[in-house]
């Protein structure tokens, strides 16, 4: 049996704008093992995102617990929660967020600049590994506004793999692509899965979500449903009958 | 995370907006090298300055009519008060009688202005009655003909000896030498000319014209006191005690009771080198310190400049705080592209001002100025010091706001 990696317990989150208090997530209570391929979905405002963001240690909750690895991690500090950042998780943004003008290479190889206790031992090594795992390295050295949606999307996943994180966040990772650029990325997200990397993803829609092996449905800051997927969607065998 | 990376992405981020970063570091680039150039052309001229009233000896000491304030208050003369108490007897009492044992010459003189005429050629010019001795003391060779003797001092002789660009104007290619000029009326026959002195200390040396002592006050101005002397001493090293002989001499010429005060004033030339070094750089560094609010206002625009950027790069704070950057990454990074901008700007200013200060110095030397080009390294340390200290001052506070951004909140801002 795989070791627990994220537990919630009772986590709440509320934002306060000028006083006017917004209760986003309630009582949300999850258990995600190490090696799952999980699916966050629901519609739009219903707190899917707000839930990747303090898994990923982007934001804190407002009650309840979150354990990583078995530690909880509530109380943690702005420079503790970076740290976390960058060995623990990857993410992978909707907008792909790639550094403008700047090579493949640099942008693969940002995380690493703030890998401080030289976790990752042979930086080079470790981002030309990453980006041949998205299968650019021919595209090492080109410029990322030289690139297309589906390519730039990849430099995002092996800037999100180069820290060897334990899991990956994937916030609508096809929501900007084509659906061919859109099944390549599920393609590479499954095969790191499948490698034993933990996927989160968080999407809106049905049939993204079914790439994953588990699904659990927001609704309205709770979670409505949590079920394993029967007929999962191989997002390879979608390219081959394009093909 | 290691300055280098720090510094790099710093200049990454610098290089994506070329023209602003330039224009960014103008602001600095003018106050450094306006501060270098001042503080360069400022010692170029205290230089020529000081080496103005050296090359007049520093074995000279200077006495005018009328007592002073201390050792260094400006004497009658300087504020306009004509004192009539120096005589042609108390100066040559300082060479006589062993009175003042280092002393080895003295000269005196009266000044008066007046048009000079050689036919129909005419030239407002500055007469100098003076002695025989003048140009000994003040160590100049006549260039052409003879300066006059002391028999044409005493005999009231009407011989003149021309600058050069008095002898310029009023003979152009003739031949000056025993030619009768006027001056104020009265005529005069020339007996030698001065080669080119040019200005020392702000007086031109050349459109003076030198005639007997006795001759300017009974004839030309219709005085009997001297309005300046000098005494020329031994050595240098001997002008505290020469000082002290000449007011003890002076003192007892003028029957001054003990606790009446100097009625006239003894200045070394040392102490106006002191006085003219004490003036220039008061200048200069003030001139500086003007200059330096440039600075302040170029640091202003850095900070104006950071702020926007900090606005722009707001998406890319989130993200490389999402991928693990500490606020103190942050902070750093935005304070390093401050640092880059002020110190490269410093740099450049350095660079601008030194060759600036060199051509100054050529157009000088190229004016007949002995103008040295001095350039201060503790200048241009200061200056790269001042920059990188702009640099943090005024990026600390868009820098510190670039840090506190939520990395949320910062990468949804559209």
């Amino acid at each position: 049996m795989e070791k627990t990696l994220i537990k919630t317990v009772h986590l709440c989150k509320d934002y306060d704008n000028d006083g006017v208090i917004t209760k986003v997530l309630h009582q949300v209570d999850l258990e995600i093992k190490a090696g799952e391929f999980v699916a966050i979905m629901g519609p739009s405002g219903s707190g899917k995102s707000t839930l990747m963001h303090i898994l990923g240690f982007l934001e804190r909750p407002s009650c309840g617990q979150y354990f990583f690895d078995g530690q909880d991690s509530s109380k943690l500090t702005d420079d503790e929660l970076a740290v976390i950042r960058n060995e623990k998780v990857g993410f992978i943004f909707q907008s792909f967020n790639l550094l403008p003008k700047t090579s493949v290479y640099d942008n693969v190889r940002l995380p690493l600049l703030y890998d401080d206790k030289k976790r990752v031992k042979d930086h080079k090594e470790a981002i030309k590994e990453a980006i041949m795992a998205v299968g650019l390295y021919h595209r090492m050295g080109n410029l990322s506004n030289q690139l297309s949606g589906g390519e730039k999307q990849r430099v995002a996943i092996a800037r999100a793999l180069v820290t060897r994180p334990e899991v990956i966040f994937a916030d609508e990772p096809t929501g900007n692509l084509d659906s061919k650029s859109g099944k390549l990325i599920m393609e590479i997200l499954q095969d790191l899965n499948e490698k034993g990397k933990t996927i989160i993803l968080v999407t809106h829609e049905k049939y993204t979500a079914e790439h994953a092996r588990r699904i659990i449905k927001v609704i309205d800051g709770s979670i409505s449903d949590d079920f394993e997927v029967k007929q999962r969607l191989l997002a390879k065998e979608e390219s081959d009958l394009i093909k | 995370m290691d300055w280098k990376s720090t510094i790099k992405i710093a200049y990454i981020g610098l290089k994506t907006k070329k023209s602003r970063t330039f224009m960014t570091m103008l602001g600095i680039i003018i106050g450094i090298s306006s501060v270098i150039i001042i503080i360069s052309v400022g010692s170029g001229a205290q230089s020529l300055i000081l080496n103005q009233v050296k090359s007049m000896g520093s074995n000279l000491i200077g006495i005018l009519p009328g007592g002073s304030e201390g050792d260094s208050g400006p004497p009658p003369s300087a504020l306009g008060i004509v004192s009539t108490n120096l005589k042609i007897a108390d100066l040559e009492a300082l060479v006589q009688n062993n009175n003042v044992p280092n002393a080895v010459a003295v000269t005196y003189e009266n000044r008066g202005v007046g048009t000079l005429q050689w036919r129909a050629n005419k030239y407002d010019g500055t007469f100098i009655g003076t002695t025989a001795n003048y140009p000994e003391v003040y160590d100049f060779a006549v260039e052409k003909g003879r300066f006059f003797s002391k028999d044409e001092e005493k005999d009231l002789a009407r011989v003149v000896v021309l600058g050069s660009e008095v002898a310029e104007a009023l003979f152009g290619s003739n031949d000056p030498i025993n030619q009768n000029i006027k001056i104020k009326k009265e005529e005069f026959r020339v007996i030698g000319t001065i080669g080119k002195r040019g200005t020392v200390v702000f007086q031109n040396q050349d459109n003076l014209v030198f005639i007997p002592v006795s001759t300017c006050q009974k004839i030309m101005l219709g005085i009997d006191y001297v309005s300046l002397a000098r005494v020329k001493i031994d050595a240098e090293e001997n002008t505290d005690r020469a000082v002290a002989d000449i007011k003890q001499t002076l003192r007892e010429r003028h029957n001054l009771g003990t606790n009446e005060p100097d009625d006239f004033t003894v200045r070394a030339q040392t102490q106006a080198i002191e006085i003219f070094s004490s003036i220039t750089n008061s200048l200069t560094y003030f001139l500086a310190a003007i200059a330096a609010i440039s600075l302040l206002v170029g640091g202003i625009g850095i900070m104006n400049i950071m702020l926007i950027a900090v606005v722009e790069r707001t998406r890319e704070v989130g993200l490389r705080k999402a991928l693990g950057a500490k606020n103190s990454n942050i902070l750093n990074q935005f304070l390093a592209e401050s640092v880059v901008v002020t110190l490269s700007g410093g740099v450049v200013g350095v660079i601008f001002g030194v060759l600036f200060s060199f051509l100054v110095s050529v157009v000088a030397r190229r004016l007949g100025y002995e103008w040295d080009f001095i350039i201060s390294y503790a200048a241009i340390f200061l200056s790269c010091a001042i920059s990188i200290l702009i640099g943090l001052v005024f990026g600390v506070y868009p820098a510190r706001k670039a840090a506190k951004l939520n990395p949320i909140e910062a990468l949804r801002y559209e």
